[in-house]
């Protein structure tokens, strides 16, 4: 029998590490990461987890170390947020193209400078060409499903990459929610134990991370591009073995709220929750409005974002994240280039806002929406508008 | 013992390569020889992390390998971060017995620059968890793998790309960052400095490394002629200079406890070392004496370390 407790998405996280039986977990505290691989290290401690806890010295080191653990064959998990993960950027590309499957929660969190502890989405945008299988959650109970879900994937014989579950720091690594456990034979069932076929052994001698030179390091690099977004396939048969054995039902993309509707509004992580409550008071009205929760980052869902958005007339995407001098919030802008193609197709309309921890309430939504129509229908004189910033921003030109 | 030894006096060396031929190394190359031969005295049941410079680079080109051992390059300043996971990954394995129970020695290989400069936080951190592992510092005193531009263990004096000598520089003007006190003030159970022209001091000390439970760092004085500008014959000779004019003491420091392994009578002056190279060609007189004045301190230093373990 399952249990339903109250657990921090944090504490979500660290239980679906345990319960996978993770072999190694390096970590190095940043908030709002922290609740993470401190729970892990009480696990450790207490005999509750059988595993090598590394206090390392740097995130830098996290990787490097979680990297060689899975070069041995040893299930491996960390946790960053924000800075930690930027000082560990060289060492994802090193992960990912190794197809070495670390698996690695990102408490959200906004880059310095200024400081902030809080969160937004700027780590994950700048990790996003990495070579790193990257998804979102929306609260507590996707904390700890995406997590177990993410070393099914990552260490399919036919994926053998690394994953990054990606969940709003404070918004929701501080949240305690309701989740519901799993039995350990049902996670059994779920998740085989992890077989390495590259694994470092004196009896099979091999060399691993050798350098390429130009002859070799483009084919090396498209094999890698291909495995990639291959994975979705493994991805998606990720979400339904989960279905199948858990019951709750994930995919690459969520729509939400009225079918075909005109209006889409797109959103990751733990604000669709908020943006959910505001589509849900529209659609009672009647309006022909609808959310797109975008969960899977990385490889990209061309083919589902498509199908979803195929009947609207303006898709408006909200994100957390500024591309300075770019094109627009990020998110967005991939959205656009996905759909450019299309004969028919959305307009599609840019917000950026919640940047550094900043509420985006309601309220702000329902500006969202109502000023995403109005420039769909008139255009607006900048790339993106900002949402819940003090003072007049003047236009944000091309 | 099993496989086959070549007798040299009273010891034994393994006619087995580890590291095949056909690396591309320069010729004469100092740290080629080191490497080799530490490579003999770990054996075969070895996993090598190695940090990038011409130990990675002269080894590793795709397609091809030199290694015959379990061998893995990641980046430049992360190796021992790497083979901390190596070595806590089998440990938790064969504790779990997914793997199973063997001894395999997790060996770290990088160059100074990776050791001393953007590798030191991550090796510092890896001795203070206390892995058992063994790091080997091939020390030929600055970046030569990217064109011999100065490190923390350029020596004083020595012309390099980055310090070049010029009319108004000597070149690097500051003492050379001593690694091995470094590691001794981690209070690890083993640090030591060898050099290849000492093979079998060399390989005595890379074994011990290798067998003792906890952290071992060894630091190898690796000349190399391309950097340092010396004819390609001269490795052996310079090597066995620098010990002998007490540049590069060869000592072990046992839990603590120091032993010089080459003490001389009279050490002979630094000049005979300097000479023999190219990137001390433009130093005078004035500065040859600062450099042997440093030289006698920190051998008197050495010394007086030595002594206080011994009573
Ligand atoms: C992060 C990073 N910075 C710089 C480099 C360039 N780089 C590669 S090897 C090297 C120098 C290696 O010097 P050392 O560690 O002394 O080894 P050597 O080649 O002298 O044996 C440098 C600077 C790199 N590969 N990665
Ligand atoms: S540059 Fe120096 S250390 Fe590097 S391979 Fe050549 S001789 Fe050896
Ligand atoms: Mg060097």
């Amino acid at each position: 029998m399952s249990k339903r407790i109250g657990l921090e998405a944090s504490h979500a996280a660290a239980e679906a590490a345990r319960m996978a039986d993770v072999d190694v977990i390096a970590a190095y505290p940043i908030t709002p990461q922290t609740h993470i691989p401190e729970r892990l290290a009480e696990m450790v401690a207490n005999g509750e987890l059988n595993a090598a806890y590394i206090p390392v010295e740097s995130e830098h080191s996290a990787m490097s170390t979680c990297v060689g653990a899975a070069a041995v064959g040893a299930r491996t998990f960390t946790a960053t947020a924000g800075p930690g993960l930027e000082y560990m950027h060289n060492v994802l590309y090193v992960a990912s193209a190794m197809r070495l499957p670390v698996i690695m929660t990102v408490a959200n969190r906004a880059l310095s400078a200024p400081l902030s502890i809080w969160g937004d989405h700027s780590d994950a945008m700048s990790v996003r060409d990495t070579g790193w299988i990257q998804v979102f959650c929306q609260n507590s109970q996707e904390a700890f499903d995406m997590t177990l879900w993410a070393f099914r994937v990552g260490e399919d014989a036919g994926v053998l990459l690394p994953v990054m579950v990606h969940f709003d720091g404070f918004h929701l690594t501080h949240v305690t929610e309701p989740v519901i456990l799993p039995e350990q034979e049902e996670v059994d069932k779920f998740l085989p134990k992890f077989h390495y076929p590259f694994a470092l052994d004196p009896d099979k001698p091999m060399t691993l991370g050798a350098y390429a030179p130009p002859d070799i390091y483009s084919e090396a690099k498209i094999a890698q591009e291909v495995a990639l977004r291959k994975s979705k396939d493994v991805v998606i048969k990720g979400f339904e073995e989960f279905k199948n054995i858990f019951g709750r039902c994930y995919h690459a993309v969520e729509p939400y709220g009225m079918q075909e509707a005109k209006t889409l509004l797109l959103t990751m992580g733990s604000f669709s929750e908020t943006a959910k409550v505001v589509i849900d008071e529209r659609t009672n009205r009647g309006e022909s409005i609808g959310l797109i929760n975008l969960r899977l980052w990385r490889p990209f869902p061309f083919k589902e974002l498509r199908q979803a958005v195929k009947g609207a007339e303006t898709l408006i995407v909200f994100d957390r994240c500024i591309s300075f001098g770019g094109p627009g919030g990020p998110v967005h802008s991939e959205i656009k280039s996905a759909l450019y193609n299309m004969p028919r197709r959305p307009k599609v309309v840019s917000f950026v806002g919640g940047l550094g921890g900043r509420d985006v309430s309601m309220k702000d939504f329902e500006h969202v929406i109502d000023r995403g129509r109005e420039i769909a229908e008139n255009g607006s004189k900048g790339l993106y508008e900002t949402v819940g910033i003090r003072g007049k921003v003047t236009d944000i030109r091309g | 013992m099993q496989g086959q030894y070549i007798k040299f006096g009273k010891n034994l060396v393994t006619t087995e390569e580890f590291l095949a031929e056909g690396h591309t190394f320069c010729t004469g190359c100092g740290e080629a020889l080191a490497l080799r031969l530490a490579c003999k005295a770990l054996g075969r049941n070895v996993i090598i992390a190695n940090a990038t410079g011409c130990t990675e680079v002269c080894t590793s080109p795709l397609p091809v390998t030199s290694w015959r051992v379990p061998w893995i390059h990641t980046l430049f300043e992360n190796t021992a971060a790497t083979i901390s996971g190596i070595e806590a990954g089998l440990k938790i394995l064969m504790k779990k017995g997914t793997i199973p129970e063997r001894d395999i020695k997790c060996v770290a290989v990088a160059g100074d620059g990776g050791t001393s400069d953007i590798g030191i936080q991550a090796l510092s951190g890896a001795l203070e968890r206390n892995h058992d592992f063994l790091y080997l510092c091939f020390d030929n005193e600055a970046y030569m793998n990217t064109g011999i531009q100065r490190s923390s263990a350029t020596p004083y004096g020595a012309s390099t790309t980055t310090a070049p000598a010029g009319k108004l520089s000597i070149g690097q003007t500051t003492w050379k960052k001593n690694l091995p006190e470094i590691a001794v003030a981690h209070n690890i159970p083993y640090v030591a400095t060898a050099c290849p022209s000492y093979p079998f001091d060399l390989m005595n000390k890379v074994k011990k490394g290798g067998d003792i439970k906890g952290p071992a760092y060894v630091h190898i004085f690796s000349p190399c002629p391309t950097g340092w500008r010396h004819d390609t014959d001269l490795a052996i000779e310079i090597g066995r200079l620098a010990v002998e004019t007490g540049i590069f003491p060869l000592y072990e420091v046992e839990n603590g406890r120091y032993k010089l392994n080459v003490d001389r009578p009279k050490l002979k002056p630094v000049e005979e070392y300097l000479k023999t190279q190219g990137r001390f060609r433009h130093l005078l007189d004035e500065e040859i004496e600062r450099i042997q004045e440093h030289v006698n301190e920190e051998y008197a230093k050495l010394k007086a370390k030595v002594a206080h373990s011994t009573t």
